[in-house]
């Protein structure tokens, strides 16, 4: 299915993947109009600078993802502050909090995702610019904070915290903080490097509440924090398309061309496609996926049929750490250390599933050197083909 | 079609370098980004504008004459 030039798309989200959508329906010259609908009061901002950088001192003005002469280009009929309720596909509109509804003749839905949250006393999360003002409030020399998930925002967070002088208590419920998604080995190594900057990380941990004043632990001990952040990972934002008959699961399914029905179609961290590239599907919360995704559908909703089959890519900065990793680790029958050591901290990690290698990931290592491991994981390599015999064995 | 690289921003994703290899590299030691053509040829501005809308870092700005 393909639009017609004109009339109207309609795109949901007004983050990564819904603006690089709009973007690309403009340079793929769509003409029609482009409703783009953010329930955030402003214009596209970026997150990853919310857990690094506007923690440890830029300014919220370097956040907006386009300069506005470059959004009034794009021409669009953008409204923010307002949230979309639900959407009537067999009479395709959108439905809208203030109670009007838009006709569509293409839909992009781009929601995104919200943080999870504990029970007890409300505690600061880290999705949106405001929660990154509050959080950057609470931190500093002698003051405490308790952060709950050692995940990567979490991390982010801890590191951020630390360096500014905060005392920091993380507390993960796993033996190994990461272990799910980078191996046992590497997670050991990013916990130790917690412990080198005095964070007083805590695994085995689990938290049952928040209360006033620090967090209660599953066996009823409490631990005393000023300030509290739950980061215990999230959720898609699709309750307002509960009865719209779209299929929801972990997100919203879509098939290899990102399409949830005709003419709609899902990007970013919300939704749930299947990659062909790996054979499986997958919800990804990866800033580049946002936006290589929001690309994706905008072109397969204009008609160019091409399935959306990219190698996931990841950052994340912990201390003076640069981690990246390409591909889809989850799940992996082995990793080994193909350059490198993990004792130094300078290494690379590559990562086997079945016969093929399908990840791989850096800490300290030339990021150009990296892509080449990217390349072989996009060819399917297979995994005695593409991994001398010689790496350092450390199977898992 | 000029091309500007904010280089503070760019997060060394090389997502510009897999698309417009003749626009853009990286440095060997921190992967941030190079500018090798801030003027490419019209031939190359679909894989630049491409750059541009998938930067993980909005760090590419394109002016459009
Ligand atoms: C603090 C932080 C640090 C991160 N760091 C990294 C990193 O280092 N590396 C990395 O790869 N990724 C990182 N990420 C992940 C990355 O930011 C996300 O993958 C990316 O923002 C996803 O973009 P998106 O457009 O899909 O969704 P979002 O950015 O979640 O945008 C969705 C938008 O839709 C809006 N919305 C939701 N429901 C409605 C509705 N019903 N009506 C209207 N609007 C609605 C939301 O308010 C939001 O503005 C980080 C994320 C956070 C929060
Ligand atoms: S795509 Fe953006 S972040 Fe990635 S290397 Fe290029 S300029 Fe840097």
């Amino acid at each position: 299915m393909s639009v017609a030039p004109t009339g109207r798309v309609i795109v949901v989200g007004a983050s990564a993947a819904g603006l690089a959508a709009a973007e690309t329906l403009r340079g793929e010259g769509y003409t029609g109009t482009i409703t783009l609908i953010g329930d955030e009061p402003t214009a596209p901002y970026d997150r990853p600078p919310l857990s690094k950088e506007i923690l440890s001192g830029w300014s919220p003005d370097r956040l907006p993802l386009r300069a506005p002469a470059d959004l009034d280009v794009l021409d669009l009929d953008a409204r923010y502050g307002c949230e979309a309720t639900g959407v009537n596909i067999s009479e395709s509109t959108v439905l809208l909090a203030d109670g009007t509804e838009v006709p569509y003749d293409g839909l992009i839905v781009a929601t995104g995702v919200r943080p999870r949250v504990l029970p007890g006393t409300p505690a600061h999360v880290l999705r949106t610019l405001d929660d990154a003002l509050a959080l950057k409030d609470r931190l500093g020399l002698g003051r405490t904070l308790a952060v709950v998930g050692a995940g990567f925002l979490g991390a982010e967070a801890a590191s951020v915290a630390a360096d500014l002088g905060t005392r920091v208590t993380l507390l993960e419920p796993a033996p190994v903080p990461l272990a799910h998604a980078v191996g046992e080995d590497v997670g050991r190594v990013l916990a130790q490097v917690h412990l080198d900057h005095g964070v007083d990380l805590r695994t085995g941990t689990g938290v049952s509440e928040v209360v006033p004043g620090g967090v209660r632990l599953d066996d009823g001990s409490v631990v005393e924090a000023d300030t509290v952040l739950v980061a215990v990972g999230s959720r898609p934002n699709t309750e307002w398309l509960t009865s719209s008959g779209l299929t929801l699961d972990d997100g919203l399914v879509c098939d290899e061309f990102c399409a949830a029905a005709p003419g709609v179609y899902g990007a970013g961290d919300v939704a749930r496609w299947h990659n062909p590239l790996f054979g499986t599907s997958m919800r990804i919360e990866h800033r580049t996926n946002a936006t290589e995704q929001g690309v994706a559908a905008a072109r397969n909703l204009l008609g160019a049929q091409r399935p959306f089959a990219p190698v996931p890519y990841f950052w994340s900065d912990q201390y003076d750490l640069k981690i990246r990793a390409y591909g889809h680790l989850r799940g992996h029958d082995e990793m080994r250390i193909a350059e490198g050591s993990l004792e130094e901290r300078k290494f690379t990690a590559v990562y086997r599933t079945a016969d093929r290698l399908t990840g791989v990931l850096s800490v300290g290592m030339s990021p150009k050197g990296v892509l080449a491991w990217r390349r072989s994981i996009a060819l399917r390599a297979r995994w005695q083909d593409a991994v001398p015999a010689s790496s350092a064995g450390m199977a898992r | 079609m000029h091309v500007e690289v904010d280089v503070p921003r760019c997060v060394a994703s090389g997502q510009c370098v897999l698309l417009a290899p003749d626009v853009f590299d990286q440095r060997d030691e921190d992967g941030l980004v190079v500018l090798l053509n801030e003027n490419p040829p019209a031939e190359l501005h679909d894989a630049v504008r491409e750059s541009a809308t998938v930067c993980p870092a909005a760090a590419i700005r394109l002016e459009e004459a």
